[in-house]
């Protein structure tokens, strides 16, 4: 299933999908894109991370010391100069490369909408095979907002070349985590 | 810069950039491989059902939508008409003096003129989507319902962007995109209300389900304080997993994606980014939709997911765009929801651009029948607007073999007085490129009619009555002869019922249908007088008329003790290829050994290919009788023909027969061939202004010799 969900992710626009056993190994990473991505405290370098479960698990105020620029508190001025927006979803649809947001809190939204990068944080166990299976799990009677989010923002209204980032982001990187929120664990 | 819009056929065939920019998209190559592992068949079948279902119970859907939107949150208003959902929305900004507003795309918008009615007001709407936001600093109305501004090129776009900024810019594509993120972007941070409209509404759940790539979408829902979907009454579904099938077709078919970037469900108001909780509104819109489901043609293309993939496979919107082919709605489906949603008038006239090549009814996702319902429109105006004098003079010349041979042979000579006052336009298909411009194809001296005494054939059990139609029958007899004797070879022997006459095509084609079914009903009785094994055609177009058209027209006409007949003609009927690949796999007719082969390729004629389904047995028959076949690009593409519409519309029509000259010369075949007369006398034509040496020949022709 992930394979499937990582090939059709990758050829969904300007996306890459990392595997991580475990959650620790993914904070590595993210501390190493952040380095990376230059975070600083200048508006088009903040990072802002949206509420999850992975959240529980960090010292939010040690990492907002190590990044200033980073953010835990998602305001639409903070999203609007990220370059980096870290959200955690819900499903993995294999067939489709996409992935469910719960989209209901603002936040979720403006951090994956508006930033030039969108980090998303996956659960692996949580990759369903397709759509129909997807729609098993997520019934909008629940969510008053939830969004399948595929590749990075594209337009092909000129002339139908193909153009990234548009609206949103420019770049979609998909960071799928084994050990977090095992199904049935 | 003031770009202008093209406001006729001859503009829109001259700005090159449209045709251009969607000729270089292998649409129908990378649709199919979105499809890959997906029934379409069934999957349209579902989505009908769906739609279709909805259609019959507007009111009962709409109310379960409202009910359960509302115990959500959602404040839902019904509107019955365009002028009452603008005045609602209207009033809603006046109450909540709402000076600016961002949209996302929604062809109900345009259908209302929306953004000119609020300015009125003094409330400034700008679109967001790229493509909406090019046409609003162009002042264009769309021309493709999912790349509105498709007849645009980056040059024209960099010179429209570089005005609204002051500045200079290059026509690098990814820089222009930038720019415009960063202008729009400071228009969803100022707006007070955010318009959407909707991809699928769905009443169980009380939600609406809206689908973009760029993503403007999901911040035109959240970034302005209040919401308002303008949701047509067709984009309801009864329950959650009705969207399955409708997202699973639209991005495949609309941009040959698995899924658009972002598919928002959106089911209640949630808490805007200052805490306060956001208003959000759906306003139903029924603006004649009901009285179009009670419509039992009509009723079909409310089943469009608006998917566009119609106007990407279809010939002509492919050269005019749809400023010339449609309204607000564009193209074949455009003119037909223009018929109903907006300006019947403009529908009556764009109706003609259709030349009926059934390209888009076979990809579209809603299982609608785009052509026939344009005929649909085009007889309604026929039956409107009474039949013209020489409609009928037309016709019955036309059945009556003998005066007409002898008419044409007078009309050879004196052309001039034919093709006076639209008298030719009425004509079968094969006289259809006389004009007076034109020379009218040689009329044979002796019609196959005369011709088939001498034929001196074996006697066989086996029996084929053979159907020649006009073109064949005063035209190309010597491709009639050479039907005959091949098949002869495979041990038929064929009759022919003096007393047939024209299929009836060019007046269905007309919207002419009552003397459509006349042609049928006369042609019957004398068809199956000796009752014969097969009936025998060598042209598609007539093909159609007995495989098809004649149950239909007579059911239409409500001629239905003549339906068992003619449903007992369709069975029995044989396209020339089909008969003779038959024969060759039955063992009865045998390929002559060792003899050379010839490169050859083959255009699927619309009839043969879409209407009949025949597209595999001529090349199976063309390869037994030693051709080796190489296909074309877009080998079943239409050649312009058309019938009539050579005349009608004759520079769309000679644009049409460009592309596919440039198709076929490309396989460097030696010959290439069509079980049409109609689209053998374009191709020849065609090849007659080039210097190839390639001949374009009716299958029959190049058989002759070449079984045992
Ligand atoms: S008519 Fe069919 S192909 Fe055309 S937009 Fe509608 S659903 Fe799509
Ligand atoms: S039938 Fe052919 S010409 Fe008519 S709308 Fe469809 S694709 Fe276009």
């Amino acid at each position: 299933m992930f394979e499937l969900f990582k090939t059709r992710a990758e050829a969904s626009g300007n996306t890459e999908v990392k595997r991580f056993e475990t959650t620790l190994e993914a904070l590595d990473f993210i501390n190493d894109f952040l380095k990376e991505e230059n975070i600083q405290d200048v508006a088009g370098s903040y990072a802002v991370w949206a509420d999850g479960p992975l959240l529980k698990q960090i010292d939010t105020k040690v990492m907002e010391k190590k990044f200033p620029g980073l953010s835990f508190n998602v305001t639409r001025e903070l999203a609007k100069g990220a370059r980096v927006g870290i959200s955690q979803l819900k499903w993995g649809i294999a067939e489709l490369g996409s992935m469910a947001q719960d989209s209901a809190d603002v936040e979720q939204r403006l951090a994956s909408a508006l930033s030039w990068i969108h980090v998303a944080i996956l659960p692996t166990t949580k990759i369903v095979a397709n759509l129909a299976d997807f729609m098993k799990k997520m019934h909008p009677k629940e969510y008053k907002y939830m969004t399948l989010i595929t590749g990075a923002s594209k337009t092909a209204d000129i002339e139908r070349v193909l153009a990234l980032g548009v609206h949103g982001p420019d770049r979609l990187v998909i960071l799928c985590v084994d050990d977090l929120e095992v199904e049935g664990a | 810069m003031k770009i202008d819009m093209p406001k006729n056929v001859d503009e829109a065939l001259e700005s090159t950039s449209l045709s251009g920019i969607l000729d270089r998209w292998d649409y129908q190559g990378t649709r199919a491989k979105a499809f890959e592992g997906v029934d379409f068949q069934a999957l349209r079948t579902r989505i009908a059902k769906v739609k279709g279902g909805v259609a019959d119970n507007f009111d009962e859907v709409a109310e379960t939508f409202k009910k359960n939107a509302e115990a959500n949150g959602i404040k839902v208003f019904r509107a019955s008409s365009a002028e009452e959902a603008k005045e609602y929305i209207a009033n809603l900004c006046k109450e909540k003096e709402v000076k600016k507003i961002v949209k996302s795309k929604s062809m109900a918008t345009e259908e209302l003129h929306l953004n000119k009615h609020l300015e009125q007001f003094g409330i400034q709407s700008d679109e967001t989507d790229l493509g909406e936001w090019i046409c609003q600093l162009a002042h264009h109305t769309p021309s493709h319902m999912v790349m509105p501004a498709i007849h645009l090129n980056k040059e024209e776009i960099s010179s429209l962007f570089s005005d609204e900024i002051q500045q200079p810019l290059d026509n690098d594509i990814d820089k222009l995109v930038k720019v415009a993120r960063e202008q729009i972007r400071e228009k969803f941070f100022e707006a007070d209300m955010g318009i959407s409209g909707a991809n699928i509404a769905i009443a169980e759940t009380g939600s609406i389900v809206i689908c973009t790539n760029e993503g403007n979408a999901r911040l035109v829902t959240s970034l302005p304080k209040i919401h308002v979907a303008l949701v047509g009454l067709e984009k309801l579904v009864p329950n959650y997993e009705d969207a399955e099938p409708i997202l699973t077709a639209l991005p495949r078919n609309a941009t040959a994606q698995l899924l658009t970037s972002y598919a928002s469900f959106i089911s209640a108001p949630t808490l805007n980014d200052d805490g306060t909780m956001k208003e959000v509104h759906v306003v139903l819109m029924d603006n004649n939709r009901t009285a179009m489901a009670e419509d039992p043609k009509f009723k079909e293309a409310l089943q469009c997911i608006r998917c566009g993939g119609c106007l990407n496979v279809c010939p002509v919107f492919r050269l005019v765009s749809g400023h010339v082919f449609g309204d607000i709605y564009t193209g074949g489906i455009g003119t037909i929801l223009t018929s109903w949603f907006t300006d019947l008038k403009s529908a009556e006239e764009i109706q003609a651009f259709c030349i009926g090549c059934d390209k888009c009814k076979e990809i579209c996702p809603g299982n609608i029948d785009i052509p026939g319902l344009i005929l649909e429109i085009r007889r309604r105006k026929a039956a409107k607007e009474g039949i013209p004098a020489v409609y009928k003079g037309a016709l019955q010349v036309i059945n009556n073999r003998k005066l007409f041979h002898s008419l044409l042979k007078v009309a050879s000579v004196g052309q001039k007085p034919f093709a006076k006052d639209g008298f030719i336009r009425h004509l079968p298909f094969f006289l259809s490129n006389f004009t007076e411009h034109r020379s009218l194809p040689t009329v044979a001296p002796v019609a196959f009619r005369d011709l088939f005494k001498t034929i001196k054939q074996p006697k066989s059990d086996t029996k084929a009555a053979f159907f020649a139609g006009c073109a064949l029958d005063f035209v190309f007899p010597k491709t009639g002869e050479n039907i005959i004797k091949v098949l002869n070879k495979g041990g038929v022997e064929v009759t022919f019922p003096e007393d047939q006459s024209c299929c009836g095509i060019p007046h269905w084609g007309s919207g002419s249908f009552d003397m459509a079914a006349k042609s049928a009903a006369h042609n019957l009785k004398s068809l199956l007088e000796d009752d014969p094994q097969y009936v025998v055609v060598g042209c598609a177009s007539c093909t159609t008329a007995l495989k098809k058209e004649w149950v239909e027209v007579l059911q239409s006409e409500g001629m239905d003790d003549l339906i068992p007949q003619a449903k007992k003609v369709a069975e029995r009927t044989y396209m020339f290829t089909e008969l003779v690949n038959k024969l060759v796999e039955d063992k009865k007719l045998i390929p002559k050994e060792g003899v050379d082969t010839h490169k050859l390729t083959y255009h699927d004629s619309c009839h043969a290919k879409r209407h009949c389904g025949i597209s595999q047995e001529p090349r199976s028959a063309l390869s037994a009788a030693g051709y080796e076949i190489k296909d074309m690009k877009e080998c079943d593409t239409c050649c312009g023909m058309g019938g009539a519409y050579t005349i009608k519309q004759s520079d769309v029509s000679m644009n049409m027969l460009k592309r596919k000259m440039e198709n076929v010369q490309e396989t460097g075949a030696e010959f290439v061939s069509a079980e049409c007369p109609g689209c053998l006398i374009q191709l020849g034509g065609g090849l007659d202004k080039t210097d190839s040496n390639m001949k374009a020949m009716h299958p029959a022709d190049l058989m002759i010799d070449k079984f045992q």
